[in-house]
């Protein structure tokens, strides 16, 4: 009967195939294999953010309505603090997880030909994510999400010429308001996302097609001392149990340190004291605050011009990598692109650290 | 020569034993596997179904209503009727020329539409399917309506009708 059923719906989506080409899929095995994990490990993540986030939708509600509704949510409704905090703290688990799958990609060289697509694709998916963190992060309206989405939005504005208009049109106005919780509502739930998961289609398209990238010193091995193992099942059974990992670590954060909600928004109160962006901005916000103190008075504002400008040639730089380190016999540049790695990991780890320690 | 031959024997009955194992082993980790896997779905499904459930309780708890009081509710009009909520439904309350009182529940039986009163013809109209039912007893008259209008009881005092289950 079962075969039977199969048969029938093998005959017309031709489903043996697939399961031909997943047999003959491998996964390559070395010293450093735990870091094909960290994909996998950003799309669960991602995955808990479309369940908890359609959960959420349930009972949010945009504009003037959104801090009482998160309230809400918050303390009235069964369990809604829980699909709240895992929400809030999968976004943060996420952002840990691209980061860790992005830097072991850029170290293991992965992003070398023919992977360019696969690299320049996981940076968009990337700044995404970031923008995903931000819009989500104005949602519950209160105190911290206001002044954060201010200072943020502060930085486009500081461009030239399109700077102002471009963020007043983000912003819905001259100031962050419920008009703003909207607009940011309507990109959070539905442009993001319907950018984003094309995005990602193609993104693990090509990582069928290419399969997975090994180390540049496993490649200079012979075929035959190369170990790897098959995908299914024995790969992907790995992946799940990280996935179960992930899950674990989830749930304790989100169960035994509930995301809060501060006091309502309100745009006639000072900001609080030692209000400071979300970690992955910090490293961002220092590097900023640090060249602003470089420029004073009226050159306050080149200095912050300067360092949106660094930030995009950085960024720019970091992107093409490909394309000036993409042949796998590159020697000296090879190892320059690696040093460039650990100079931009290294900026971003101490630019954090100091950014905390200095609130 | 004779240790050679021995081998095999030992050899096939510890792969028969071995096999044996792994067999009850097997079905002791199946089982094992999937109730570890069903305290998860539980886990995770508890408290989405709760999430979801929050406002059922809610309603249940405002359905549970057996008497609503209508301030200045009698100086209805002779001839006319309103609608007033009784628990989470709508109710309709009806002056008669006669001058006296008849309240139902003032959905449809056919299919929860809410009815209303049409004074010109002295009856009760559901306009999504055409239902009509006497204005005075709730009995469905023409139409697809199959039940009756669920009545309750009035009390007309000097500032208010007090409307209760019967």
């Amino acid at each position: 009967m079962m075969k039977a059923l199969y048969h029938w719906v093998d005959e017309r989506l031709g489903l043996s195939e697939l399961a031909k080409l997943a047999a003959k899929k491998t996964v390559p095995v070395h010293r450093h294999s735990f870091w094909y994990f960290w994909g996998g490990i950003s799309l669960f993540f991602f995955l808990v953010q479309c369940v908890t986030g359609v959960l959420l939708l349930v009972y949010y509600r945009p504009g003037p309505e959104a801090y009482e509704s998160v309230r809400q949510i918050t303390n009235e409704i069964h369990f809604g603090w829980l699909i709240r905090s895992a929400h809030s703290w999968s976004a943060n688990l996420m952002v840990v997880a691209v980061f860790v799958h992005m830097f072991s990609v850029y170290f293991m060289k992965a992003y070398r030909s023919p992977r360019e697509f696969g690299w320049w694709s996981g940076m968009l998916l990337l700044i995404i994510t970031l923008l995903f963190g931000f819009s989500g992060y104005l949602l519950p309206m209160d105190e911290l999400a206001y002044f954060a989405t201010k200072v943020g939005l502060s930085i486009p504005e500081a461009l030239p010429i399109i700077g102002q208009p471009m963020t007043n049109l983000f912003r819905g106005g001259l100031e962050v308001s419920e008009l703003t919780v909207q607009r940011f509502f309507a990109l959070h739930v539905v442009v993001m996302p319907a950018i984003f998961l094309p995005i990602l289609v193609f993104h693990l398209w090509l990582v069928q097609k290419h399969g997975n990238a090994t180390l540049p010193s496993e490649e200079a091995k012979p075929e035959s001392e190369r170990k790897s193992i098959p995908f299914f099942p024995n790969f992907l059974m790995q992946d799940l149990a990280m996935w179960l990992i992930a899950l674990n670590v989830l749930a304790l954060c989100a169960s035994l340190y509930p995301w809060g909600i501060g006091e309502e928004a309100d745009p006639l109160k000072p900001a609080p004291e030692g209000i400071h962006p979300e970690w992955y901005f910090m490293s961002a916000f220092q590097t900023l605050k640090l060249i602003g103190k470089l420029f004073s008075g009226e050159l306050a504002a080149f200095g912050e011009g300067l360092g949106i400008t660094l930030f995009t040639l950085g960024l720019i730089l970091w992107t093409l990598i490909p394309l000036y380190d993409g042949k796998h016999e590159n020697g000296r540049r090879a190892r320059n692109a690696t040093y460039f790695g650990l100079l931009a990991l290294g900026i971003i780890v101490v630019t954090t650290i100091w950014g905390y320690m200095s609130l | 020569m004779s240790n050679a031959a021995e081998q095999p024997i030992s050899n096939s009955l510890g792969a028969t034993s071995s096999q044996e194992e792994s067999l009850s082993r097997r079905a002791f980790t199946k089982v094992l596997f999937t109730g570890i896997g069903l305290c998860y779905a539980g886990a995770i499904g508890y408290p989405i179904y709760k999430y979801l459930a929050s406002p059922i309780q809610k309603s249940m708890e405002a359905a549970k209503v057996s008497e609503v009081r209508l301030p200045e509710a009698q100086k209805l009009a002779p001839g006319s009727a309103l609608l007033f909520k009784f628990g989470t439904k709508p109710g309709i309350l009806i002056h008669h020329q006669d001058e006296t009182w008849t309240a139902m529940e003032a959905v449809c039986t056919h299919m929860a539409c809410t009815v209303q009163y049409q004074p010109e013809s002295n009856r009760l109209f559901c306009a999504c399917h055409d239902g009509v039912y006497d204005v005075k007893t709730g009995q469905a008259v023409s139409g697809p309506p199959p039940k009756p209008l669920k009545t309750f009881k009035v009390t007309v005092e000097n500032d208010a009708v007090i409307i209760s289950k019967v």
